[in-house]
């Protein structure tokens, strides 16, 4: 044991081959998909079956979100571990580096996928196995507050009967399944909030409209309509008691996952602006000299260095939340940090990267006004940066939300 | 016994010493005297430490010493080893213990404590450099050993370790870089029991300093080199025996030369600065200093100057992240237990999600500065990682003294609380060049 905050050599494969998917099948179709939104990127199924043979073939699982999940064990020698969530931040990386949007809808990489591989049991797994899962939560007036969800289900004999209204659901037309949220009995509060996995096919399910968005346009954003919607009861995912004393946290571990997931994905957005502005200042006469104090550079350059800083942060925050998963440390500050820092700076790099560049930063013959439209998103979704200050602190001050609001 | 365990024991040993220290005396304060002392100096350059000891060697090398290089680890990991881990705690204990109830007087008095000093000396701190075949207590070279106990001892305070930290910057130079002469002659003097007083330094004084660019010029004059100068910002400059002085050889580029404080022609002057005061800082003059040509570090390698600064950064971030840690660990009670308006001001979110983001920054802080340590430890470049952290350690780190005063209001201003001593600490922690390395 001794520190070392390298990518392990054994995932240098796995990124290489993450790379090479973003410079040859993402950034090529990145402008499009962004133009025509809501067209289904067919190129991306051909991807999706090579990531499901990657996965198989043990070469690191997870592309997308189905590769993070707790360690249930520290590593096998009983020493340090690097697994399948130091693996999936690593790919994501480089595949948001490619196009976040395109990887956020990528065949059965979705939330949902990440909620079943944490809460369902061994049957659900195997029920569930090899389908895309999109996840619903928001409602319209339920966002980050989402123990306030109105969606109730309704036990109905062999099925829970779902009524409600869901917004923002990623992939939501495209997937085959919707793992929903909804309330056993909106008297009890969060307890009684579980989740269901729901066909996308269920009649009860009905696609009431997919949004127009500032960024990530490649990813459909839809918005259901929960009409009576009957949904077998072993469907539930968890365990269909309402238990007021660790009911919610369970449905919340799930983030603990996925948040360094959506960090990570900031991360390729926040890497792929600074190294365009990199190689465009390069052209424009300014390089960093790392040795040198800021201050006696150009101003572009020591802007350039503080964006790097941040950046370098962000990563590494997210790399170890990652690794405390892998190794069965309880993350859940971490994996707020990492959100918090990645989301918010790689906001902050995309902006500035596009100040620095001038009108090739504007313009849409290159990508880079793309990313700053794309990065908004990842400092708002999966918790925004303001949720993520309120977990970080709740735990640092030992307050509860009642205490803190 | 492998070279771990042996280094381990020695560094025991000094622990041993030191608990049993501990239960004798309470943090001895600097007398009026010593203040007056300071004081009355201010005005002009004295003749540097004309009682320094003269070096010689004892044994005489035929190659010089190294210590082998920290082996690589298996993956990404955050966690220390077990030495280190011992060192860090051991260290963190003393700091919280000594350096924190010292910090407020050695501040006022621009002075560390010297039991202080020679405790942190028997911690084996001045030898974390040095070879085990000349007397060092540790087996193996780690920058990132240094980078840890550099934060353990700054999250007591950060002046106090400036000054207990700053032999171990010539001592580290002359282990990492000497030749087999310069290593017997200066090397022993730091294992021993009376640990020189001894700087790096690189600073000069004036607007955007660039160490790259120096103003002290160094030239050959037969066999001899003649240094001219003036460097700003040197800790413990009046006290040092010893010197390694950075200067522009000839128009050649920036070297390293090690200068025994009672060379001729070597001054020094008291420059209290804003923080990190208990290093007392000071200016040195060189005027026509004359050092034999074998004052001169890896023949004047720019490779192994450049290095010294990169870690001489990384060992200023390792200080920024102690005292933020600090900072941190001091307000978490604070904002729970100070009420307005009928509850703790945690309870508002403009101080808690303050604290969230001196946490997130904190922790960023730590990974970026361990990242650049550990990287020189496997020997791989490190040039951008310790650029990037020492920007980051220094936007951060005075971000979180400004914030942390804020966050106490009124009682963050006064000295009745060590709020406002970081706020100046951390200032000075980011834009200093020298005096340490890890």
């Amino acid at each position: 044991m001794a520190i070392d905050l390298e990518i392990p050599k054994k995932f240098q494969p796995l990124v290489e081959q993450a790379h090479t998917v973003a410079v040859e099948v993402l950034r090529p179709i990145s402008r499009k998909y962004d133009l025509a939104e809501h067209e289904y990127p067919k190129e991306l199924d051909m991807l999706a079956a090579l990531i499901d043979g990657m996965g198989e073939g043990g070469a690191g699982s997870g592309a997308g979100a189905a590769g993070a999940s707790q360690a249930k064990s520290p590593g096998d020698d009983g020493g340090n571990r690097n697994g399948s969530n130091m693996a999936s931040i690593l790919s994501i990386t480089e595949m948001c580096w490619g196009d976040v949007g395109l990887l956020l809808t990528l065949p059965r990489q979705g939330l949902g996928n990440s909620a079943i591989a944490a809460v369902a049991d061994d049957d659900q797994k195997k029920r569930f196995a090899g389908k895309w899962a999109a996840m619903a939560i928001t409602e319209p007036e339920a966002g980050s507050d989402s123990a306030a969800i109105r969606t109730t289900a309704v036990l109905d004999g062999d099925e829970y009967v779902l009524n409600g209204e869901k917004i923002y659901v990623t992939s939501g037309e495209r997937a085959e399944l919707v793992v929903v949220w909804a309330s056993l009995d909106r008297e009890v509060g969060r307890a009684a909030i579980k989740s269901f996995v729901v066909e996308r096919s269920n009649p009860g399910l009905k696609l009431d409209r997919l949004e127009h968005k500032l960024g990530i346009r490649a990813s459909d954003t839809a918005a259901f309509i929960l009409d009576d919607c009957r949904v077998p009861k072993e469907d539930l995912l968890g365990s269909p008691e309402i238990d007021t004393k660790k009911g919610f946290a369970g449905v919340m571990r799930t983030f603990d996952n996925t948040r360094p997931l959506v960090a990570a994905m900031a991360l390729g957005v926040g890497r792929a602006c600074l190294e365009y502005t990199r190689d465009a200042l390069a052209e424009a006469g300014i390089e960093v000299d790392y040795d040198r104090p800021s201050n006696v550079q150009s101003a572009a350059a020591a802007e350039l260095i503080e964006l790097e800083s941040d950046f370098e942060a962000a990563r590494l925050l997210t790399m170890e939340a990652a690794w405390m998963a892998d190794n069965s440390k309880p993350n859940s500050l971490h994996a707020s940090y990492a959100k918090a820092k990645a989301g918010r700076t790689s906001v902050d790099i995309a902006l500035r990267c596009i100040a620095l560049c001038g009108a090739a930063g504007l313009g849409e013959d290159e990508l880079l006004e793309k990313w700053a439209r794309d990065a908004k998103i990842l400092d708002i979704f999966e918790g925004t940066q303001q949720i993520q200050l309120l977990i970080i602190a709740r735990q640092l001050l030992g307050l509860t939300s009642a205490e803190l609001k | 016994m492998t070279l771990a365990q042996q280094g381990t024991q020695v560094a025991l040993r000094g622990l041993n010493r030191l608990a049993q220290l501990d239960l004798i005396d309470k943090t001895g304060l600097r007398g009026l005297t010593e203040r007056l002392v300071y004081h009355s100096t201010r005005g002009g350059f004295r003749a540097a430490n004309a009682a320094g000891r003269s070096f010689a060697a004892v044994q005489k090398l035929g190659k010089p010493a190294r210590q082998p290089r920290a082996k690589r680890s298996g993956g990404f990991d955050v966690t220390p080893d077990e030495e280190q881990l011992m060192m860090q705690e051991a260290v963190g204990d003393f700091a919280q213990e000594r350096l924190r109830t010292a910090a407020q007087d050695a501040d006022a008095a621009c002075a560390a404590p010297p039991e202080l000093l020679a405790q942190s000396a028997e911690l084996g701190i001045a030898t974390l450099g040095v070879p085990e075949e000349l007397g060092g207590a540790f087996s193996e070279r780690s920058a990132v050993t240094s980078a840890l106990i550099t934060e353990a001892l700054a999250g007591g305070d950060m002046g106090i370790a400036f000054a207990a930290l700053a032999p171990a910057g010539v001592s580290t130079a002359i282990g990492l870089w000497g030749d087999a002469e310069q290593q017997s002659a200066y090397l022993p003097a730091f294992t021993g029991e009376d640990v020189p007083a001894a700087a790096l330094a690189v600073h000069e004084p004036g607007a955007l300093f660039d160490p790259f660019e120096l103003s002290t010029k160094a030239r050959r004059d037969g066999d001899d080199i003649v240094i001219d100068g003036l460097k700003a910002l040197v800790p413990r400059a009046a006290d040092a025996e010893l010197f390694v002085v950075a200067a522009d050889l000839e128009g050649t580029g920036p070297v390293l030369l090690i200068v025994e404080a009672k060379s001729e022609g070597l001054l020094t002057k008291a420059e209290p600065i804003v923080g990190v005061r208990a290093a007392a800082t000071g200016e040195l003059k060189l005027e026509g200093v004359r050092v034999p040509g074998s004052a001169l570090l890896a023949e004047g390698s720019p490779d192994v100057y450049a290095e010294c600064i990169r870690l001489s950064r990384i060992a200023w971030c390792a200080m920024a992240v102690g005292t933020a840690q600090g900072a941190l660990d001091f307000l978490i009670p604070y904002v729970n237990e100070r009420k307005a308006f009928g509850e703790p001001i945690s309870h508002r979110q403009a101080v808690a999600f303050n604290m969230s983001n001196i946490a997130i920054e904190v922790e960023g802080m730590r990974l970026t500065t361990y990242r650049a340590a550990s990287l020189a430890d496997q020997g791989k470049d490190f040039t951008r990682e310790s650029a990037i952290a020492r920007r980051l350690c220094a936007d951060k780190g005075f971000r979180i003294g400004s914030d942390a005063v804020q966050l106490l209001g009124g009682h963050g201003y006064v000295k009745e609380y060590p709020v406002e001593r970081w706020y100046r600490d951390l200032r000075a922690a980011g834009v200093i060049e020298g005096g340490l390395l890890v």
